[in-house]
């Protein structure tokens, strides 16, 4: 991709968003989008801009989630719903086999429809490197997903740059936002000053620039992208949850058996509602099913969460039958135990997990109440002092 | 007939002991033989004396009046046998039937008890020698207990 | 990844709740594997299980799993006759250091259906006589009617420079052999720690016994020591996240490791 097409950028106004989604889907896309529904922004086929959130934004804190109005027509003035992207490109439910029985003959039926190709609208920066994060699990380690990758493959990816953030958001302590600043075919920043409203859209491929010269866009100046960056300032500004990263990954597994996990698992319902909004959390359980006459048969794979005590079950019992173990599992997988396996943290700062948690658990505030009592200290740190 | 020390000292059970305490001991042992299927003592008989197993096999077995008699241990060349003589009431807690033809020596129990009261430093010396045992036996026991082969009742 | 149907050619009975299945590979499908590598085996309709493959590395054309009817799903398994098809899909997994343990002295660790993982092992180290020093089996069952591979077991023990004992937890009258859990088998066991590789597979209880017996009383360092650890495991290709023990997938990781890796995670208490 040379630098001319991904610094490639224009201006374009509302009814310009609308074309946006008719041209995509004249040339195949599926357009996937924000629309508001059952209380909630969700994500779901958008065919018009009638069917984007417009006007609407939501209030988010722990266990708290309300939808609301803004009092001016923006059409990305919310932050995130309870959905992520996952799940159009890791389905909640799949079918992974179809066999028939036939004279005794096992015959595995051949898995054809394609997908549809994807085009996202409206992917926040934090949910730009979730995609990137399960890439990484899905298609980048030993094995590859074909599930995931033949809908990863053809995705056309447009991303929604924040201009506020929810007070569940930390993606500054992650890294990864914010700004959208790579990963994807478009950028768009919304931008409403006054009586302008109007999109700043900037292509990040090849795929994109094509796009955005299909649209009738003006030319953007240096002011405009000075505008973007202030927005992403201002965002920045808003985010005051926090996650300390640095040495992160040693203290929790020099903390096991920190007494914390036994007062988080006081509070915690074992719900796996973190699990399920988490748009990196990938696991899955399988269940196979047949016809009563015993001809066919199918294999199903759905969302599984590391929250049930089926989850670790082998011959005998359960491996981690406390909450306190659950618990304990999903926060070190997702803070420290990925790093070792995917070379990342699993966590990309969305606050999802806060906002939906029931009873408003706040990892944030658990790794706080870590950090601030270890029973042991870090590996690393040890061995500092021993030096001193 | 075989020197009692010289068969003493190359028992694993006494292996490195001094010298002293070997004269000692072996004034209290005897060469004993059984005949596969023969007992070296049942439950509830009095527990006169601990053997060293040299050559042969011997299962602990207990009985139950639904079952058969359930083997709990085997023990055999360089194994010990018998803890009862040094705890009171001094009784044999299981039956231990010979399962091949066994050599063994005996230690007479009460010559022993007598002759760690006169000295101390052998009492000790055996004491330490049977908690490593007992205590390997204790362990293996647990693992036992936990019938980790077992398919889980569901 | 679908499995690939594959005929049974025998289905043998080895103690009241083992079996043992022999397939035929289809000439597409190759049938290569590393001792300790495991098959994912599909019974129509009930599902797909993690299965250690048992058979000899050395016979091309056939995949052998020796299988414990624990569950409803082995139970299908074992239900299954010559004749019958099964999906398969695999290897999959990490393989005993057949390689590192070139030219040293062999020690094997077996519980229970543990052995089955194991005899792929047994099976190359004695096709590659030469190249291996003295091999030991440890075998204990739950008692004398749970022991396997009773007819292998006499032949291995009369093989050159192989010493082959076995223990079970429970005996009965009949029974000639030992009683005892198999970490009693090591007073009857000299290991040379500078030239040993150790083998475990059983239930983990019993693996972390013999860890402790062979790197205390035996001096064999944690790095010389491998293990096998059972998990939930769905897909095998680390996608499910059931499998996962710490950092590691059992499943692409494992399920075969060193000691000396799994060694400061077995003490964690439901992790």
């Amino acid at each position: 991709m040379s630098s001319r097409e991904e610094g490639l950028s224009g201006l374009v106004d509302l009814p310009s968003i609308g074309q946006l989604i008719s041209l995509l889907e004249r040339q195949g896309w599926r357009v996937i989008g924000p629309t508001v529904r059952d209380g909630a922004i969700v994500y779901e086929r958008v065919e018009s801009i009638d069917d984007l959130p417009r006007g609407w934004t939501e209030e988010q804190e722990a266990g708290r989630y309300r939808l609301k109005r803004r009092g001016d027509d923006a059409l990305f003035g919310y932050n995130l719903g309870p959905q992520s992207w996952k799940k159009y490109l890791h389905p909640p439910e799949v079918r992974l086999l179809e066999a028939r029985r036939e004279n005794g003959l096992l015959k595995i039926l051949k898995q054809s429809d394609p997908p549809p190709r994807y085009a996202f609208l409206g992917v926040r920066a934090c949910e730009l490197a979730a995609i990137a994060v399960q890439d990484r699990v899905l298609v980048g380690d030993r094995f590859a997903d074909p599930i995931y990758e033949a809908r990863r493959k053809n995705l056309f990816l447009i991303a929604v740059n924040c201009a506020q953030a929810a007070p569940t958001c930390f993606c500054t302590s992650m890294g990864t936002g914010p700004r959208a600043r790579q990963g994807y075919d478009l950028a768009i920043t919304e931008i409403l000053e006054g009586e302008r409203h109007e999109f700043l859209l900037e292509a990040g491929s090849e795929q994109g620039a094509s796009v955005l010269g299909q649209l009738r866009a003006r030319q953007a100046g240096p002011a405009d992208s000075e505008i973007a960056e202030k927005m992403a300032e201002h965002a920045a500004s808003q985010i005051h949850r926090r996650i300390e990263t640095e040495g992160l990954h040693d203290l929790l597994y020099a903390n096991w058996e920190h007494p914390r996990w036994d007062d988080a698992a006081g509070r915690c319902l074992s719900c796996g509602n973190c699990t399920m909004v988490c748009p990196t959390c990938f696991c899955t359980n399988v269940e196979d099913v047949s016809d009563v006459r015993g001809e066919h048969a199918e294999r199903w794979r759905r969302w599984d969460s590391c929250y049930t005590l089926s989850f670790s079950y082998i011959h005998g019992g359960s491996v981690r039958r406390s909450v306190r173990s659950r618990y304990r599992q999903w926060l070190t997988h997702k803070l420290a135990s990925w790093i070792d396996q995917f070379g990342t943290s699993g966590c990309v700062g969305c606050g999802r997990c806060i906002t939906w948690c029931p009873v408003g658990i706040d990892l944030t505030a658990e790794v706080r109440a870590i950090r601030d009592t270890p029973t042991r200290a870090p590996k690393r740190r040890e061995n500092r002092n021993g030096e001193s | 007939m075989e020197n009692l020390e010289k068969i003493l000292s190359e028992h694993p059970f006494f292996e490195g002991i001094e010298k002293a305490y070997l004269d000692i001991l072996a004034g209290c042992a005897s060469n004993v033989r059984f005949e596969a299927g023969a007992y070296l003592g049942r439950e509830g008989e009095d527990a006169t004396s601990f053997f060293l197993i040299r050559k042969g096999k011997v299962a602990l077995e207990i009985r139950t009046p639904q079952r058969p008699p359930l083997v709990i241990l085997t023990l055999e060349d360089g194994d010990i046998l018998g803890f009862s003589w040094l705890v009171p009431p001094h009784l044999w807690r299981f039956d231990m039937r010979a399962v091949e033809p066994v050599r063994a020596l005996a230690l007479d129990g009460r010559c022993l008890r007598r002759k760690c009261n006169e000295n101390h430093d052998l009492g000790y010396e055996l004491l330490k020698r049977f908690a490593y045992v007992v205590d390997n036996r204790l362990q293996a026991t647990r693992l036992q207990l936990l019938d980790v082969y077992a398919a889980a009742r569901s | 990844m679908a499995p690939a149907p594959h005929r049974i050619l025998r289905v043998k009975r080895e103690t009241h709740d083992t079996f043992t299945l022999t397939l035929e590979v289809p000439e597409e499908a190759g049938g290569e594997f590393a001792p300790g590598q495991f098959s994912m085996l599909y019974v129509f309709g009930v599902g797909e299980l993690p299965i250690s493959i048992s058979g000899d590395p050395g016979v091309p054309g056939q995949l052998v799993y020796t299988v414990r009817a624990v569950g409803k799903a082995t139970g299908s398994l074992v239900k299954l006759r010559a004749g019958d098809w099964v999906g398969v899909r695999g290897p999959f997994g990490s393989a005993w250091p057949v390689e590192a343990a070139r030219g040293k002295d062999v020690l094997i660790v077996a519980g229970g259906i543990g052995l089955a993982p194991l005899r792929s092992v047994i099976y190359h180290v004695l096709n590659n006589r030469d190249a291996y020093g003295r091999l030991t089996i440890l075998y204990g069952a739950r008692s004398p009617k749970d022991l396997l591979y009773r007819v292998d077991f006499r032949s291995w023990s009369r093989q050159m420079d192989t010493h082959a004992l076995t223990t079970v937890d429970h005996g009965d009258l009949r029974w000639r052999g030992r009683v005892g859990v198999v970490t009693t088998l090591f007073r009857y066991v000299r290991l040379v720690p500078e030239r040993t590789i150790a083998m475990l597979c059983g239930p983990e209880i019993m693996m972390r016994y013999v860890c402790a017996e062979i790197e205390k009383n035996h001096q064999l360092p944690a790095s010389q020591i491998h293990l096998t650890m059972e998990r939930n495991m769905k897909c095998a290709a680390g996608f499910c996240g059931h499998c996962q023990f710490g950092p590691y997938f059992i499943c692409k990781d494992g399920p075969v490791f060193s000691y000396e890796r799994m060694k400061p995670l077995l003490g964690i208490y439901e992790l």
